[in-house]
């Protein structure tokens, strides 16, 4: 049996692309859309948010036939509050400088509602291993978008890419302050939830 | 005094909680529909960022830092805050049930509405704040959640009928307004130095 075709790689791919959260409902942006003007802070948030999805995923799963039904929702945030707090921990030791600037980013990813959306639809009531794997896909179809709406905002507002110069940056380049501030990032993921949406239409449209 | 009136008009104008930091989009999204519900939602909002700002700081103040277990304040926070809005829902259900039931399931979500969590975790971003101060933050923070979703909720229903290009409608406008909203609201930070 090909990856793809388990219950585990399925849920994977299903999240990267098909139903990509970010595509389809526009969840969960909070806590990581603000960090996106430069690329290293986003990636590292995003690395942060992948291994929280997938371990939370993976705890919950294994706990699921113990934690009662009506602290259910209790029992997941704290499951992810301690996965962001080892999060937290490891990029104030590895990376000080950015950690000043991003630090309170990184506690948001405990209410970032696409952590608990899976926890909540999938972990919950699938076995350990497909979970992991719903998890990791859910949190990587989200780096996705938000790199690339990073990589966007950086080379037009800064002209920089992960803080090296861009080539054209010294010939032609004009700074566009918007992509800087809080305005560009709500235009590029308009721009990301348009093109997402339309390709849905679009595909549904074609299936009829 | 003068200090306090500072931090509320930066916490409700120029660090917008929504517009400059993006805290709280879910349900921003999803409730600005309709502006009787926007309103509901964004009182709500407004009193659990109050308390919960001050309950954390108190908590944060004089329990986690005399022992020195900061590293727990995530998971602190987000119980209190837990609790808080549970005790908000049954008020909410006790006094006013058309609106407990239009708010539905987005009650219970404002324990994970970024901007509550959020808030409690940029007061203590900023050196030197007392109570007070945080629980004016707190309160600063709420309105500007509450006057960004009003001001989309009304915009949102005088748009419903115009002709929006079927990729864009839902969220994709939206997000084009608010980034509008937002760019009206970056002139204000000339305001505060």
């Amino acid at each position: 049996m090909a990856f793809k075709d388990t219950a585990g790689g399925k849920a994977l791919i299903k999240n990267l692309w098909s139903d990509n959260p970010v595509f389809r409902q526009v969840l969960g942006i909070c806590s990581t859309l603000a960090v996106t003007n430069l690329l290293k802070n986003t990636l590292l948030m995003c690395g942060g948010l992948v291994f929280t999805a997938g371990l939370s995923s993976l705890t919950i799963s294994l706990l699921r036939n113990y934690i009662p039904k009506q602290v259910r929702m209790m029992v997941q945030v704290l499951i992810i509050a301690a996965y962001v707090i080892i999060v937290n921990i490891f990029i104030r030791a590895r990376f000080p400088d950015i950690h000043k600037t991003i630090g309170p980013y990184v506690g948001l990813i405990i209410t970032n509602c696409i952590i608990m959306g899976r926890a909540e639809a999938f972990a919950s009531k699938n076995p350990a291993w497909p979970s992991l794997l719903d998890g990791i896909g859910a949190g990587l179809g989200y780096s996705l978008i938000l790199v690339f709406i990073a990589i966007v905002r950086e080379a037009l507002g800064f002209g920089t890419l992960m803080g090296f110069a861009l080539p054209f940056r010294d010939i032609w380049w004009y700074q566009w302050t918007i992509m800087v501030m809080p305005p560009g990032a709500f235009f590029m993921l308009a721009l990301v939830a348009w093109f997402g949406n339309a390709y849905v239409l679009k595909k549904e449209g074609g299936a009829k | 005094m003068m200090n306090l009136l500072v931090i509320f008009l930066a916490a409700a104008f120029t660090e917008n909680i929504l517009l400059a930091r993006f805290l709280g989009m879910c349900s921003f999204l999803a409730i600005s529909r309709q502006m009787k519900t926007s309103v509901g939602l964004g009182f709500a909002v407004v009193f659990v960022t109050t308390f919960t700002a001050a309950i954390n700081w108190l908590l944060h103040t004089y329990v986690m830092v005399p022992l020195g277990i900061e590293f727990l304040e995530f998971i602190v926070f987000i119980v209190v805050i837990a609790a808080f809005v549970q005790l908000v829902e049954m008020i909410i259900e006790r006094f006013s049930p058309s609106l407990y039931f239009s708010l539905g399931i987005f009650l219970p979500l404002i324990t994970v509405n970024c901007a509550i969590l959020g808030v409690s975790l940029f007061m203590l971003n900023k050196q030197g704040f007392g109570f007070w101060e945080s629980l004016v933050f707190g309160f600063g923070s709420g309105i500007g959640w509450l006057l960004a979703i009003i001001l989309m909720a009304g915009i949102r229903e005088q748009i419903k009928e115009d002709k929006i290009p079927a990729g864009l409608r839902g969220s994709g406008i939206t997000l084009i307004i608010t980034g509008i909203i937002a760019l009206a609201f970056v002139a204000f930070s000339g305001m505060i130095k």
